[in-house]
This record gives C-alpha cells, structure tokens and sequence, in this order.
C-alpha cells in the first residue's frame, strides 16, 4: 500500500473534466426534451382507448426498456450505417438516448395521467373544449405537477446514463477522466474527483427538480 | 468465408453461448451479493445509531450519484492501483454488487419504513423481542412489498452487466462485438444481442409479475 494521494495531475486537467461535464449536461437536456415530447405523446397514446395507438405505445416502451443502453448505443453508432443511416457519435448518442428516456418518461407521465380524476376531462368536454385543448390545458398542466418527483429520479439516473457516451468516445465527463487516468497514472485521485463531479450535478438536479415542485405546488 | 448470417451465427454458436452464460454469471453474482449487503444497508439505514445511519446514508447517496460506468471502471482501475489484483471480472463484479446494494437498501428501507409503527408496538405489547419483532412481524411484510422493485433491480443489473465489456470482460456483448470484428455483421448480430438481453429481461419481469402474484395477500 503506502499510496499517497496527489491531486496535482488531475487539477492541472480539471477544466478538461469541467467541459466534459459541460458536455453530458448539454446531452442530457437535449435528449431529455426530445425524450419528454416523445414520452407525452406515447403516454397519451397508451392511455388512449384505441387499440391501434396502445398497441404501438406498449411495444416502443417494451422494448426499449428491456434493453440495455449500452446496446442500443453500438447499434446505433455501429450497425445503423450498414443501412445507409450515418449520424456522428454526438449524433447518435442524443438519438439513443432521446428514444431511451421517451420510454421511462412515458411510463412517469402514464402514471400521471391515470391519476387525472376522469371529472376534470368531463368539466373540459362540457364548457365546449375539444379533446386536443382538454390535453394540453386541463390534463397535461396538471399531470406534470403531479409527476414531478418521479420525473427528478428519471432526469437523475439519465444524467448518469450519458456517461455511455464515453463509448463511442464522445469526450464527455467519463470520457474525459478515463483519459487523464491514462494519461497520469493517478487513478484513485481521478474517480474520486469525477465521481464527486457526478453525484454534485446530481444532487443539484434534484434540489432544482425541488424548488420547482415547491413553486409550482397548488396551493392546498 | 462463408456469407450468410445463419451460418456464421452457427460457426459463433459456441461463443454467443459462451458470452451468454458469463451476463448470466456475473448478473447472478452481482444480484446475490448485492442483495444481502443491501439488505444490511435498510436496516442500517432505518434501525442504526446516528453515526452508522449517516455512513451508511452518505454511502449510498454516493453510490447511487455515480454512473454504473464510472463505478466499473473506478472499481477496476483503483483496485489494480491499490496492489488488490481482481482482475476484470471480479473487479466488474464488485462495482455491480455495490450498485446493487445501495439500489436494493433504499427499496428495503422504503418497505420497512412504509410498515405502520402500530406493528411494533402490537409486537412489544405480546412481548416479542426486537429480532422475533423483526423476523416474524415486519421482514415478511416488507419481503413482499420489496419484491416488485427488487424484480426491476434484477432486470437492471443484466443491463449493467454490457457495462463489464469496457473493462474487457468477455461477456455477450464483448463476444458479439469480437463476432462482428471478424465478420462485419454489425446490423445483423448487434440485433441478436438486442434480442437476447430483451428475451432475459422480458424473462425476469414476466417471473417478477408471476412472484407477485403468488406472494399478494388475499384481499
């Protein structure tokens, strides 16, 4: 043993783990926005009383989520080209995870949805709405409210899904410490410091994810 | 070189297998000892002094604030760094052992906790001790409401278990990919291991829903 820590390599390198942190951010909000306009519609339609919408939905959600991402990334960025689609790893990589949390986001926002009381839509039908502004003004305002504390964990845990990214080598926060490891030999010093970056950002989603419940709550 | 997908999957029948029973392995493992520390880390968490809860709290909020990826390949690089000689498996095992605690501790302790505290006073009132208290009372009631999360933890640590090919560990979608290196398939057997994780995935749920079903109090 007798190690002695020595973070010298890992700070001269830290604005190099800062932009790969800067990077899984930018990935994560863009996959996740992409992935909450798919998992709204997908939840409506999984809701829906039409079979032909159900049916689509469940098999989307089914799928993907018994895959794993890791999968899905290689797909993506490996055999997707033998069919004539090229994207680059960037590309690819908000693909896959755009499609990945369309379907956790669409199990968080069905939840949602079914704890709707079935009055509000009938209220909405009555004062002359149709079933489009019934959606978008009554149902989907407050379904979000509701789901916001499973929503946090879902945004949590694809924040940390975008480390996958590191393998495709898009040189995002994982990406970045796997090289100053090589690079430096100060491998205890690395992940620590990028492990703390990790469960930082994550702590700060989830206190952000509750300030916003806490302003948005109806008032009771 | 043959072309077709059929035979080549036939030549790599041995090797997908191959690849198959190391997920399997290393998920078996990694659930197993997963859950037995993750059990101790409820009951910390819900029954331990302030100084233990406060550990073990801090112990899982890292845990579960760190990406499976970065755990695996902390877990492989520092105990290399440390003189501990694991090896890829063992260290890829580790880290998803640990994942698996901490996921496993928080579902323990949510079943414990959800448990009406006139449980344990009714239990005192008859004069149990704490540990018949617990083994009797409240570990049956909270095994059952456990077993719905514990089942998705399951189907998770399989996915995890990709996350061992990065360190080098030849499990099935190593195998697949040292597969396709040598015969370009890429659409077709990337499509295989999909399949295959989905079939072990849709597995285990389908067997958690079954558990479920067997185990519900009558109402």
């Amino acid at each position: 043993m007798g190690y002695t820590l020595n973070f010298a390599a890992v700070w001269r390198n830290f604005d190099f783990l800062l932009s790969g942190l800067a990077l899984s951010l930018g990935l994560a909000v863009i996959s996740i926005l992409i992935g909450a306009a798919i998992g709204l519609v997908v939840a409506f339609a999984l809701t829906s009383k039409s079979r032909f919408a159900v049916v689509p939905a469940r098999v989307y959600v089914t799928v993907i989520r018994n895959l794993p991402i890791l999968v899905l990334v290689l797909f993506v960025f490996f055999a997707l080209p033998q069919m004539g689609v090229r994207l680059d790893k960037i590309k690819s990589f908000v693909l896959v995870l755009s499609l990945y949390s369309g379907a956790y986001l669409a199990e968080v926002f069905r939840a949602g949805l079914l704890s709707i009381p079935r009055g509000l839509t009938e209220a909405g039908l009555a004062i002359g709405l149709t079933g489009m502004q019934i959606r978008s003004s009554i149902i989907a305002p407050l379904m979000l409210r509701n789901v916001l504390p499973s929503l946090s964990s879902t945004i949590i845990s694809l924040f940390k899904d975008t480390s996958l990214a590191a393998a495709i080598a898009v040189p995002e926060l994982t990406f970045a410490a796997r090289k100053i490891n090589v690079e430096s030999f100060r491998v205890i010093e690395t992940w620590m410091v990028t492990s703390a970056l990790y469960v930082a950002t994550c702590f700060l989603i989830a206190a952000v994810m509750r300030f916003v419940e806490r302003r948005l709550a109806l008032p009771r | 070189m043959s072309h077709t997908f059929l035979e080549q999957l036939w030549i790599a029948r041995y090797v997908v297998m191959n690849g198959i029973g190391v997920t399997v392995s290393i998920s078996l493992l990694a659930i197993l000892a997963g859950s037995i520390l993750g059990v101790f880390v409820g009951l910390a968490l819900v029954y331990g002094g302030v100084v233990l809860r406060l550990t073990v709290r801090a112990y899982t909020d890292i845990i579960r604030g760190t990406p499976v990826l970065v755990l695996v390949l902390a877990s492989y690089y520092v105990s290399a760094a440390v003189g501990l000689d694991l090896g890829p498996f063992s260290a890829g095992v580790l880290a998803l052992a640990v994942f698996c605690s901490s996921h496993v501790g928080e579902i323990v302790r949510g079943a414990l906790q959800a448990i009406p505290k006139g449980q344990t006073e009714a239990a005192k009132a008859i004069g149990l001790t704490f540990t018949q208290t617990f083994t009797s009372v409240l570990w049956p009631q909270a095994m059952r409401q456990c077993l719905p999360a514990w089942v998705n933890t399951a189907a998770e640590m399989v996915k995890a278990s990709t996350l061992l090919s990065v360190i080098g560990v030849a499990e099935l979608l190593l195998r697949t990919q040292e597969i396709i290196s040598r015969n370009f398939m890429s659409l077709q057997f990337y499509f295989l291991a999909g399949g295959l994780y989905f079939i072990i995935n849709y597995g285990i749920e389908h067997f958690g829903k079954y558990v479920e079903r067997k185990t519900a109090l009558p109402s």
